[in-house]
């Protein structure tokens, strides 16, 4: 009995759709790890004391949101892989997070800009992975949602109050919408493995979130005197999902990796 | 002889040329803001039934970031289930000056502490 499930279990290893339930915990927390980790480079450069705080808070929201979901997908694994390994020695095609949340921080309103996109998007997501039937991702979902209404809501603000305030605030964020823009689509489009974990009780009504982060977006945009940008219409091929990135994350990565790398399992 | 009069001010009491919010723009990526922008109070109620306390003060835009801030730099230790924010310039201070007369006559007043009840050990906060 004993023998019998575990040769199911390696079997199981080989099984594409069991890959897709790996993949998908460590594609949240890429985005999680990712986005944390560019709003973690303004602690110390915030443009007043309390808001270096707020961001800073935000990004310590983040990496532990990717903590979680990192130990759920090394423990499916099974191979000996850690949180740290997975998120400190993976390539930078392996990594599966979206291109928006790579992007730069620029300047406030460019920071501000794509935490809004980002976590509107994360928001309606978590929502509906809180009660899928898989109950690791469910309950790390439940706890983040909580995180991630306070990162929309503080995010929302800035839009509003730049949006909405000087000639140049207004330009700022003009700017930045445009600028970021383009990488919201790929929020939309689905992966292989993010179709491929309905099997396993993961079942998220894409174009459900699709509709209310479009509800969302216009209404705080038309609040700040902003409006959505015309689309580009251009279909985009390579997805940061699939582990095609652009070269900011290279940097981030090269950065972000390179004590582990220099000096494996070093710890302090 | 002429005679120079300048009047004190107190914290938190600040005369009407030199209160409210200046507009800045917090985009410049300089310590600016923190210095135009107006200054706030934060009060804090650690858990239900106690008091709000005044815990610090905090620069902010307008009230409603005030809040926001305060539950960013205030409560991320769990600290609080209730923020209240107050702008300094709302709130008038007493004199130092008056301390003497303020204070000190209630100095050898010990009748007017209620020390002659048992108070029962479950009440707390007292």
């Amino acid at each position: 009995m004993f023998q019998k499930t575990v040769k199911m279990k390696t079997n199981q290893r080989f099984d594409s759709s069991t890959n897709h339930l790996i993949a998908y915990p460590l594609h949240l927390a890429d985005n999680a790890l990712i986005l944390g980790h560019r709003d973690s480079e303004w602690t110390g450069h915030g443009p007043i004391l309390e808001q270096d705080i707020a961001l800073s808070n935000i990004a310590l929201d983040l990496i532990g949101q990717a903590r979680n979901f990192y130990q759920y997908a090394a423990k499916l694994k099974a191979d000996g892989s850690t949180e740290d390994t997975l998120a400190y020695l993976r390539d930078v095609n392996e990594f599966k997070n979206c291109l928006l949340v790579e992007q730069p921080n620029g300047d406030w309103g460019q920071t501000v800009t794509r935490q809004f996109l980002f976590s509107t998007y994360q928001y309606f997501l978590y929502q509906q992975l809180q009660h899928c039937s898989d109950k690791t991702i469910a309950s790390i979902a439940e706890k983040g949602l909580k995180e991630v209404t306070y990162h929309t809501r503080w995010s929302s603000e800035w839009i509003i109050r730049l949006g909405d305030g000087t000639d140049e605030s207004h330009t700022r964020m003009k700017n930045a919408l445009n600028h970021l823009w383009e990488f919201t689509d790929e929020l939309f489009i689905q992966s292989s493995y993010e179709t491929g974990v309905a099997k396993h009780g993961i079942r998220v009504d894409h174009a459900l979130i699709k509709e209310q982060w479009y509800e969302k977006v216009r209404s705080v945009l038309s609040e700040a005197t902003l409006s959505i940008p015309e689309s580009s219409q251009q279909k985009r091929e390579n997805l940061g999902k699939e582990g095609h990135h652009t070269e900011h994350l290279y940097e981030i990565l090269s950065e972000m990796q390179s004590l582990q790398r220099a000096l494996p399992g070093c710890e302090w | 002889m002429k005679m120079i009069l300048f009047r004190k001010y107190y914290y938190g009491d600040l005369p009407d040329n030199q209160k409210g919010a200046q507009h800045s723009s917090p985009t410049e990526g300089t310590q600016e803001g923190a210095g135009t922008w107006p200054l706030w109070e934060v009060f804090i109620r650690s858990k239900q039934g106690l008091d709000h306390k005044h815990v610090g003060s905090l620069h902010a835009a307008d009230a409603k970031m005030a809040i926001e801030n305060a539950r960013d730099v205030y409560t991320r230790r769990q600290e609080g289930v209730s923020i209240w924010v107050v702008e300094s310039k709302s709130i008038h201070a007493s004199n130092p000056d008056d301390a003497e007369n303020f204070f000190e006559p209630a100095n050898d007043k010990v009748y007017r502490h209620p020390t002659f009840y048992d108070l029962p050990d479950e009440l707390k906060h007292m």
